[in-house]
């Protein structure tokens, strides 16, 4: 039950301190680092990362979503094909899906040409592959979970009965 | 010619927190711990349901009672979360917020010269409420050594074998105390005893931690002499949509009813469509906001601690309760907190006798805000803190 809770905790915000955890669970410091540690050393937990509203900066990334067709053979499954796909550093989110295509793919890149190139020079000469179809992002709305609007503002009053 | 104001209404102060607000008013970056009030939106099926009946133009007044509909939803919902039986068609009333149930009823049951007794710390309305329906309010204070449960002592001391009726609220606004079972069977038995009419608060039933509420109403003998009060305000973060509800033998609901068809004739329309939503399918959106509220709970009950302010174990609701450091009053410390450091907290003196020396901590509000809060309330005790 601990575990699910800091788990839900992380999940909300990674940077939640130990104490802070420790707080809204009741559990000791050394408790909570010992939940992380084995969420961490089982898989479950596999990273830490922000939540980034690429459209408030600048220089902001391209991303595509790619959806993927595949054709297996006897010797090739799908997990032979996300395994070669996945070690793309492009390719920052990879899932099996149902539906019309198999795979959806996540693809970050700095300009649009860098994303084209490399779902046309990289992915589609996969040999498994039938065909991409690659959507670019144009604006997010929610990431992780999180809205990225500016947020509604606290307009109740500083007192209420 | 002036307006002469009639003597009740004379007879009430003004509120004792319109003076916060006013130094709040007046100050930028205010984090407000004052607030009794969810700080998470309305569910959206709630709001959609609001807004599908809008825009099919369902804007006429309903039965008086409330939608024959939500009324039933309504006896459903108590039945299952808290062992509630009551009929939808004769025992149920939808009014606009569960403070207009507690007017009805005041006013339905209480003749000039009647005694109500109010277990205190307590909501700032009831006595108000009392001295306008021409009653006379006899406080009965609740102390921390009992955790603020209402005691069959407290009833003693304050003289409430005499009264006429008896109003609480558990689980607890401005304290979190709440009342078990084993707790309330004995104001039960005396209520019994003493023939008081009980109305019993119980819009913060959903927020009970580590445990089931309980309602009064549940035990031997007290269906028959009760009036519960509930509503959507708290659980269901839809305050400014004031609907809420009370529960009671068909007599007394159609008494309450009969006040409330000549005053507000019904409840809002559109709250009672997202009302009516709300139980049908906000039930996980409550227990998630019920979750969220209880990490909150113990993270501001262990940095109090840390502060070193003595503070009582809330278990229900959304507040805590600390007392103020030695040398301060709750209203001094309150005062010089919001004008130092920029933080609003409600002195327990507001909420009556037993509240003093306390100070009401709302942990409706995002955990980054109540980590500031803290560290300012820190701070301030720090700086004030007299040499060992």
């Amino acid at each position: 039950m601990s575990e699910r809770e800091v788990l839900e905790l992380l999940r909300e915000n990674a940077r939640y301190s130990t104490e802070d955890i420790a707080r809204m669970t009741d559990l000791e410091e050394s408790e909570v680092e010992a939940v992380v540690e084995e969420l961490e050393s089982t898989g479950v937990v596999r990273g830490y990362r922000a939540v980034v509203d690429w459209d408030r900066l600048e220089d902001e990334k391209v991303r595509a979503e790619v959806e993927l067709n595949v054709e297996l053979d006897r010797e090739t499954n799908y997990g032979d094909v996300a395994e070669r796909l996945a070690r793309f550093p492009q390719v920052k989110a990879l899932r099996l899906v149902s539906g019309d295509y198999d795979f959806d793919m996540e693809v970050e890149g700095d300009s649009i040409r860098e994303v084209s190139m490399f779902v046309s020079e990289k992915v589609a000469p996969v040999p498994e592959i039938t065909q991409t179809v690659t959507h670019y992002v144009m604006t997010s709305y929610k990431e992780g979970g999180i809205e990225l609007g500016d947020g509604d503002e606290d307009d109740r009053l500083s007192y209420t009965p | 010619m002036t307006f002469e104001l009639a003597d009740r209404v004379q007879a009430v102060p003004p509120s004792g927190i319109r003076r916060f607000f006013e130094i709040a008013e007046e100050r930028d970056e205010v984090i407000s711990l004052g607030v009794g009030e969810p700080d998470f939106s309305t569910p959206w099926a709630a709001r959609d349901a609001a807004i599908a009946s809008l825009e099919q133009g369902k804007t006429s007044y309903t039965a008086n009672r409330g939608r024959a509909d939500l009324r039933e939803s309504i006896a459903d919902y108590v039945a299952d979360r808290f062992d509630l039986g009551y009929d939808p068609d004769e025992e149920i009333i939808v009014t606009a917020g569960a403070s207009e149930a507690v007017d009805l009823a005041f006013r339905a049951f209480v003749d000039p010269g009647d005694t109500v007794a109010i277990a205190q710390p307590s909501y700032v309305s009831y006595e108000p409420g009392v001295v306008f329906a021409g009653g006379e309010p006899l406080p009965v204070p609740t102390h921390e050594e009992d955790d603020f449960r209402l005691t069959v002592d407290a009833l003693e001391d304050a003289g409430a074998a005499d009264a006429d009726a008896l109003v609480f609220c558990y689980p607890n606004n401005p304290t979190g105390a709440i009342m078990t079972r084993a707790d309330l069977e004995p104001v039960a038995e005396f209520a019994r005893e003493h023939d008081l009419l009980v109305f019993a608060d119980e819009i913060y039933a959903e927020l009970t931690y580590d445990g089931e509420h309980t309602s009064i109403a549940t035990l031997p003998g007290m269906r028959e002499r009760t009036v519960v009060f509930n509503g959507f305000s708290k659980a269901h973060a839809m305050t400014g949509l004031r609907l809420g509800y009370a529960l009671g033998p068909a007599d007394a609901i159609g008494a309450m009813n009969k006040i409330h068809q000549y005053t507000m004739l019904s409840a809002p329309t559109t709250a009672q469509y997202a009302a009516l939503e709300a139980l049908d399918s906000c039930a996980n959106d409550v227990r998630e906001m019920v979750d969220q509220y209880d990490r909150r709970r113990r993270f501001v009950l262990s940095r109090f601690r840390e502060i070193g302010m003595d503070v009582f174990e809330a278990r229900g609701a959304f507040y805590c309760f600390p007392e103020v450091p030695e040398g301060f009053t709750a209203e001094e410390f309150a005062e010089e907190l919001l004008r130092e450091q920029g933080v609003a907290v409600v002195p327990g003196d507001v909420f009556g006798e037993g509240g003093a020396g306390h100070l009401r901590i709302s942990y409706a509000t995002g955990l980054s805000e109540l980590r500031e809060a803290l560290a300012r309330i820190e701070a301030f005790v720090d700086d004030h803190e007299g040499p060992e």
